[in-house]
């Protein structure tokens, strides 16, 4: 793994690596360069296998972080590539047309986190949200609790006890 | 309003052209009617333990409550011996059992099915997630109260009730049934326009007939 990351880093711009494991390492790279990265990885080194594409929401830093996760079958070896991008331009290039699954990531990253990928086959075709006209949901400005009372009716008669109080309330009577 | 649904002209197999409006061709426009009971109580009330005695689910899981049904079937629970068993279509079956979470996008198609359903049907709301939300009280995405969307005969508590549960639940909605209480279809008919509001204030994109028989 290690012999992998030097020759990539002669490459490319590899930064953050981390080793986590014999078998599986995780590197950033600039969003410009993923793409070949990718290409490189697939076709030269024997990373076939495109295990997720998922991203993450960095709201205080105003960065969407993707990272790409690949598998080596051959060499049973995982590599995570991340990259950041702009959170007020959530726009990415497309993997599809190397790993066609890419497409469905795309998709679900699309309504979930709002990143666009152009091109990508079916990417404003809604996945799980049909009819969706708010913030996408995974975004964290979103407020998952207050959409979800403005939305929904709400029963009467549901109480949240803080467990420790509870117990302590019911094993010893006389403190509380 | 879905392309499917929009009026327009097909080429039949023998090249002959001909209009379809799906709204008018497939669906029926009138909204539901009310069942009124039979002439005779006594009558009402074979009907009752009749209906009681065969209760056709119909085999659509929206959440993970679905799992707690497969055993159901199987020898160690085995429901068919008291009268339950799971059909493939709605058309055959007469309870709906909401298993556990219902996203809105599952709501429609649940919509969809229960009102394909020949009456009298009945609604069995399972989990907790049926009743107040569940663990999921404050999803973006799945409905917190049954009730607002569907007439509900029965609800089973727990997450997820066990299949003794079930088995327990079908037994409490015989004795409803033969009560005479089990009128969710008569209800939906009734208060047809507040359900259909209810409905569509959370599917934002109603694309389907108001009434889907």
């Amino acid at each position: 793994m290690r012999a992998l990351l030097d020759s990539l880093k002669s490459l490319y711009p590899l930064d953050d690596i981390v080793l986590q494991r014999p078998d599986l390492a995780f590197a950033t790279v600039p969003a410009a360069q993923v793409r070949g990265l990718l290409h490189h990885l697939k076709e030269r080194e024997g990373f076939t296998h495109l295990v997720l594409l998922t991203a993450v929401d960095w709201l205080e830093d105003g960065m969407f972080q993707l990272t790409y996760l690949l598998h080596d079958r051959a060499r049973a070896r995982d590599l995570g590539l991340r990259t950041l991008i702009r959170r007020d331009r959530a726009t990415m290039d497309g993997i599809h047309d190397l790993w066609p699954t890419a497409a469905t990531y795309q998709r679900e990253l699309k309504e979930m986190f709002g990143i666009d990928f152009p091109g990508s086959p079916g990417v404003d075709d809604p996945f799980v949200l049909e009819g969706w006209t708010d913030l996408p949901p995974y975004r964290r400005d979103f407020d998952t609790k207050d959409f979800s009372e403005r939305n929904f009716n709400h029963r009467e008669g549901r109480v949240t006890h803080d467990p420790a109080a509870h117990m302590k309330r019911h094993l010893y009577p006389d403190e509380a | 309003m879905r392309d499917e649904l929009q009026k327009r002209v097909v080429k039949g197999p023998d090249g002959v052209e001909f209009e379809v409006e799906p709204l008018k061709d497939y669906y029926c426009e009138a909204p539901p009617a009310e069942h009124p009971p039979a002439y005779l109580k006594i009558v009402e009330d074979l009907f009752n333990w009749a209906r009681s005695q065969s209760l056709w689910i119909l085999g659509f899981g929206t959440g993970c409550g679905a799992i707690e049904m497969r055993p159901l079937m199987t020898p160690r629970f085995d429901a068919y011996r008291y009268g339950v068993q799971w059909r493939p279509t709605p058309r055959q079956s007469n309870l709906f059992i909401i298993s556990g979470y219902l996203s809105v996008k599952t709501l429609k198609r649940v919509i969809r099915s229960y009102e394909q359903m020949q009456n009298p049907k009945y609604v069995v709301g399972l989990g907790s997630c049926t009743i107040n939300g569940g663990m999921y009280w404050d999803s973006y995405n799945t409905i917190k109260r049954l009730d607002d969307y569907l007439p509900v005969d029965l609800y089973i508590a727990g997450c997820m009730p066990r299949p003794e549960a079930l088995l327990a639940g079908f037994e409490t909605l015989k004795h409803i049934i033969r009560e005479g209480k089990a009128e969710g279809a008569n209800l939906y008919a009734r208060n047809f326009d507040w359900y259909k509001a209810n409905q569509k204030k959370v599917i934002h994109d109603w694309d389907m007939p108001d009434y889907n028989w």
